[in-house]
């Protein structure tokens, strides 16, 4: 399973990369892989200001649907279109093409309660 | 939970495996999309051994599957089936199953796993009065489901019998994979033709690697319950505890095709009077036609948002790349193309009623 370390995590099963006051967000290769093929992303928040933990959207696989959960407070300012037309990117790419959000952070200081990889990989036992 | 004879072999090949109807079963093996594509084009391997099986024998036997049975079961002569529902007393459908008919005094029933317990009670309190000899076989046979449009030649090798002569809803019994007396039948819940294949459960494990070994050239792969169920429902075949259940008539559920007033049988006079009187609501289907997937338990409305039903199963359709469900509306909506909206979160997605099957070959 691919947790890669330079990325920050959820116990939610979601990944977040920081670049400034930027966070990217998408589901991580073990959430895409407990969800099985996935055949539905959406996102109607676009320029919403929310708050840690309100849903911003959803993922559909064949069988189930999950609310996706903000991992940090701010503006979702950017969804992966692309998913639309190929949700499928979730499995094949979950840290690259696959990416779900990007928010526009408003309280910098909840990065440090988002997990590590370390911390991350002891969650899902890998 | 129960194991079927074949779940050390879903474990080894890394099936995902869920609980389901009291049962622990492979819900998917590689990926439901790639299965369910496998079943349409080639061919697949389900284990359904989790369904039950009744044989009723006897010189009265065919009078208690009468009586229990919405379908006129005379009409069977031997190595045919039929499939057909179970009424309750009160307008609904205490299962769906089919009969088959091995000789004069002897037949099997192939019923749903989680209502075993209530069909053998069912049946038995009929038979009460009329006296055949039940047997309750589920524990002793497994049941594999050799699905899709190169069936016939991937499993030829495995048997003497002809199998491209076996007509759809007829069936025989040989050997198959070495072992004596499989029941071969021409039936299943995928709409892309083949087999299912009724074993005894100590032969179960090694017909499953016959059948996988012969089946290799022809890209066979081994199918879970999620691809299943997506294939049965881009058929629009009902599903018992979805579909159709405790509460939901056969008129309604679209089954009068399986309901024949040409003989008695439990609750017929009702459901005849439902069937003249016309059902006040009617299982339809339908498609999304903007993007989005209906669920079981989503509400469906009319185009003035009123409520006019309830969705009882859907899903993105893996082979037409849209939302389909089926669901139940007042009699006023069931005509094709009948513009409704499905209450999908805070969205009202725009469907029309479709004809079945939402998949033709």
């Amino acid at each position: 399973m691919n947790i890669p370390s330079d990325l920050k995590y959820t116990k939610d099963h979601e990944w977040v990369k920081i670049e400034g006051d930027v966070a990217t967000v998408g589901i991580t290769d073990f959430a895409q892989g407990e969800l099985g093929d996935i055949v539905y992303v959406e996102v109607e928040t676009v320029d919403e200001e929310l708050e840690r933990e309100e849903v911003f959207g959803t993922v559909e696989a064949v069988k189930t649907v999950s609310d996706l959960f903000l991992p940090l407070s701010g503006e979702i300012v950017e969804f992966n279109e692309s998913l639309e037309e190929e949700p499928e990117k979730v499995n094949s790419d979950p840290y690259g093409e696959g990416w779900m959000i990007k928010i526009k952070m408003t309280d910098a200081s909840e990065v440090e309660d988002l997990m590590s990889s370390d911390e991350y990989k002891e969650l899902v036992g890998a | 939970m129960k194991n079927t004879a074949l779940t050390d072999k879903h474990i080894a090949l890394g099936a995902k495996m869920v609980p389901f109807a009291g049962f622990n079963m492979p819900v998917q093996y590689e990926g439901v999309n790639i299965e369910h594509e496998t079943v349409r084009e080639h061919v697949g391997v389900f284990d359904v051994s989790h369904m039950g099986e009744f044989f009723v024998t006897g010189p009265k036997a065919l009078e208690l599957i009468q009586k229990v049975s919405s379908n006129d079961a005379s009409k069977l002569t031997d190595g045919r089936a039929q499939y057909c529902c179970m009424p309750n007393e009160d307008g609904g459908i205490v299962d769906d199953l089919i009969v088959y008919r091995i000789n004069e005094e002897k037949y099997l029933l192939v019923v749903n796993a989680s209502n075993i317990e209530k069909d053998w009670k069912w049946i038995s309190k009929y038979n009460e009065e009329i006296g055949a000899t039940m047997e309750d076989a589920s524990e002793q046979y497994s049941l594999l489901a050799i699905q899709g449009p190169k069936a016939v030649e991937a499993m030829q090798s495995l048997t003497p019998t002809d199998l491209s002569a076996i007509k759809p809803f007829h069936f025989e019994i040989g050997e198959f994979a070495g072992m004596p007396e499989v029941i071969i039948s021409a039936t299943g819940y995928t709409g892309s033709g083949g087999f299912e294949m009724y074993i005894k459960n100590e032969s179960a494990e090694q017909v499953w690697d016959r059948v996988l070994e012969a089946g290799a050239d022809y890209g066979i792969k081994p199918i879970g319950l999620a691809a299943r169920d997506t294939l049965r429902l881009e058929m629009g075949f009902c599903l018992y505890g979805n579909d159709i259940d405790d509460t939901t008539s056969p008129i309604e559920a679209g089954l009068g095709w399986v309901t024949k007033f040409t003989k008695d049988f439990v609750n017929a006079d009702a459901l005849k009077a439902e069937k003249e009187a016309g059902p006040k609501r009617k299982l339809i289907a339908f498609e999304l036609t903007e993007r989005g997937i209906p669920r079981q338990g989503y509400e469906l409305f009319n185009q003035d948002e009123e409520a006019i039903g309830v969705v009882t199963s859907g899903t993105m359709s893996p082979s037409l790349n849209k939302g389909i469900g089926m669901g139940y509306v007042l009699a006023d909506y069931k005509a094709l193309e009948t513009g409704i909206l499905v209450k999908i979160r805070k969205n009202m997605v725009p469907a029309k009623v479709v004809k079945l099957p939402f998949y033709k070959k």
